[in-house]
């Protein structure tokens, strides 16, 4: 029932938008005729309709735009300077709370512990599986399936991996894969979540177990992209396969290597669903975008504190943002 | 390179991707192994058993003396020490010091003239030539092995009673629609970015490209209040799947104008102009010529939004509320986390449901998937 009425109102809507576009074209054509009329009077008006049908196309989508994300924005930058109600000017007040508040040093310091390691390890692997698989015959399958983890959810993925972290008392059967291993070993069965500092590296597990396909399908074409001649020419010149690669190979793909670093920067930056799930900020697992979620709903909650650590965020994002942009208006000059 | 010093190599890559392969399905291949297995049994050993015969040491209590039976001028107690449960004995005893003492078919003298005999099927017969007396039923221990089991129970619980069934519902309400609609608006967009000539228009592509890492979290709050604000206004609720719905297309359009930009700006002019040197209109141009030739992207881009919008569990609860009947799965699953945390077999069905679909799509449509990927972040290097 329910799924019906969504497909009814999905069409209803998508014949909406496609009216608006039929519409509002054969109404500005209407407004300024091009065909049977001569001379001047119909270049003028193709020259209007020309200039105005733009605008008509990007209307819908700069609507959007402007409310969901450009409004917020601005938005969420004027609540950050209020209290939590959003009524009474603040000033920086937030931002000073911020500062001496424990749980957020906490949360800022887990975020560079985040940003430090996922980026780079799942690039890392992703580099090192792409290159790998490349050489054998099988690879495109190995691919497949160390890039499924990417159409897991977050909330799904921490579902599989508290799984294999799960804990039972010394002495009894363990059922988690990781405890099963260090009890076969000797080692003594661990609550790896609960464990202050490292429980942090047992949930960056899961971002990187995600994140790791994405970087290697993206390496992957970019390794094979790289010209034939340059590796023949190494092989001639005697270089062994660690040279070619470290030395021919991986020169030659930085430019690809920073928009992945990139990318899963600001994914990790985002990174809620898996701390919420896991520990929901428990045993000092706090990060920024889960201390800002639970800012908006705490106590009623503080859209004031809430909103500035939104900020916070955002702040960390604007310089790739700034490099992303000037990487796209480099690259689109030439159309 | 000779064959003989490359060998080696090519065995130590095959040896490594087939480990990092393991390393990387193993996760989730637990997931479903344990999912079907049977409760009894997930709860007492790990997944990797599944396929071996667990054994498991347990005590048994024989029916009390009111129970027995005269037979042949002697007194017996019977029963079955697995109550039907399936599985053989494979040793047995009648003291905690010593539970292992006796094979099945063997007897075992009790201290008080009393003859104990286990088979290997489970069902034991405690003999005496006297009528037995006291209220308690002598205690058997025994070691039983049980076959492995699988079945669909944990799914058929999970469906009827945890709401997974509705929240997958709902999961499809909001996922559908909110990959449609960006597609549709996002293509004229990108249509106009890529091939219409209008003063702003770098201006445009670079704030399209700059919303591209706007987080998510920037947006929550104001849009909370305006929802609010909205729905007070109107008398209507504030959490509606078409505020969800619209929500998920404002995130998703900088991604689908940039995909759909990036690949219009790259077929062929000619057609174009042939076909506007024929008197079609823009319009006439982008419904016939550019949406049919743009498909794979359209493709990738509806893929992408499907998963993320599938996936998504941070606009679901501000935008659609953590409300019974509007929870969608990911909501499900972190609450059943928090109530049911210890209960594997519910929550290893029900993360299960939650990752069927996208695994099914992303299995069928993998090539377009990678294609996407390929469009959106290359290019910015």
């Amino acid at each position: 029932m329910q799924l019906v009425a969504a497909i009814l109102t999905m069409l209803a809507g998508v014949l909406a938008c496609a009216a608006y576009f039929w519409a509002t074209s054969l109404i500005l054509d209407w407004i300024f005729p091009s065909k049977g009329l001569s001379g001047a009077a119909a270049s003028r008006n193709l020259r209007i309709t020309n200039a105005i049908r733009p605008w008509l196309f990007l209307a819908p989508a700069l609507f959007a735009l402007t409310i969901y994300l450009i409004y917020p924005v601005i938005q969420s930058a004027w609540l950050s300077l209020h209290d939590r109600g959003g009524q009474s000017f603040v000033g920086l007040r937030n931002f000073q709370w911020m500062i001496n508040d424990g749980e957020f040093g906490q949360s800022i310091f887990n975020n560079f512990l985040w940003l430090l390691v996922v980026p780079a390890l799942s690039t890392f692997f992703g580099l090192i599986i792409a290159a790998l698989t490349d050489r054998i015959w099988w690879g495109n399958i190995a691919k497949t399936l160390i890039f499924m983890p990417m159409a897991i959810s977050f909330v799904g993925a921490a579902v599989i991996w508290k799984f294999i972290y799960d804990y039972r008392a010394e002495g009894s059967e363990q059922i988690g894969l990781l405890n099963a291993i260090v009890v076969t070993f000797g080692g003594a069965p661990q609550a790896w979540i609960t464990l202050p500092f490292w429980n942090n590296f047992f949930l960056m597990v899961i971002l990187i177990w995600i994140q790791t396909g994405f970087a290697m399908v993206i390496l992957s074409a970019a390794l094979r992209g790289i010209p034939e001649e340059t590796i023949e020419a190494a092989v001639i010149d005697g270089a062994n396969g660690w040279q070619i690669f470290f030395k021919i190979m991986v020169p030659q793909i930085w430019g690809t290597i920073a928009v992945v670093w990139t990318t899963i920067t600001i994914l990790v930056l985002k990174v809620f669903d898996i701390v919420l799930a896991m520990t929901n900020g428990q045993w000092q697992s706090q990060v920024l975008a889960n201390l800002m979620f639970d800012w908006m709903f705490r106590g009623g909650g503080d859209f004031g504190r809430g909103a500035s650590i939104a900020v916070v965020i955002m702040v960390l994002v604007v310089p790739i943002m700034i490099w992303n942009i000037r990487n796209a208006t480099k690259e689109s000059g030439g159309h | 390179m000779n064959p003989s010093t490359r060998s080696p190599l090519t065995w130590a890559v095959h040896l490594s991707v087939l480990l990092l392969v393991l390393l990387w399905t193993m996760p989730t291949a637990g997931l479903l192994i344990s999912s079907l297995r049977d409760k009894d049994q997930l709860a007492v050993s790990g997944w990797w058993t599944a396929l071996a015969i667990s054994s498991r040491n347990d005590v048994a209590r024989a029916p009390s003396a009111d129970s027995q039976v005269e037979r042949d001028g002697k007194f017996v107690i019977s029963g079955n020490l697995l109550q039907g449960q399936g599985g053989q004995v494979s040793a047995f005893g009648f003291s905690s010091r010593e539970p292992t003492k006796y094979k099945p078919g063997e007897t075992a003298e009790l201290n008080d003239g009393e003859r104990l005999t286990v088979q290997t099927d489970g069902s034991f017969e405690i003999v005496s030539d006297q009528r037995m007396e006291g209220s308690r039923g002598q205690r058997v221990f025994f070691t039983a092995s049980t076959p492995p089991r699988f079945t669909l129970d944990n799914y058929i619980e999970v469906l009827s009673a945890a709401g997974i069934g509705r929240s997958f519902l709902n999961s499809l309400t909001v996922a559908v629609p909110s990959t449609v609609i960006p597609i549709l608006i996002a293509a004229f967009a990108a249509y106009a970015l890529a091939w219409m000539r209008f003063p702003g228009r770098a201006i445009l592509l670079a704030v399209v490209v700059g919303l591209l890492v706007v987080p998510l979290q920037m947006s929550l709050i104001p849009l909370l209040q305006l929802y609010n604000g909205v729905g007070a206004f109107f008398g209507v609720p504030a959490k509606t799947y078409m505020g969800i719905w619209l929500a998920h297309t404002g995130f998703g359009l900088p991604l689908a104008i940039y995909l759909l930009r990036n690949y219009m700006a790259g077929l062929p002019r000619e057609i174009m102009e042939s076909a506007r040197v024929d008197g079609a209109s823009d319009f006439d141009i982008f419904v016939k010529i550019i949406l049919p030739l743009s498909f794979p992207a359209l493709a990738s881009f509806a893929i992408f939004q499907f998963l993320w919008t599938w996936n998504d569990l941070l606009v679901a609860i501000v935008f659609l509320g953590a409300g019974e009947d509007k929870l969608v799965l990911t909501g499900r699953l972190v609450n059943l986390l928090g109530s049911r945390g210890g209960n594997w077999e519910i929550l290893t069905a029900s993360a299960f449901i939650t990752i069927v679909v996208p695994l099914i799509v992303f299995f069928a449509l993998q090539r377009y998937l990678v294609r996407g990927l390929l469009a959106g972040s290359v290019k910015g290097g």
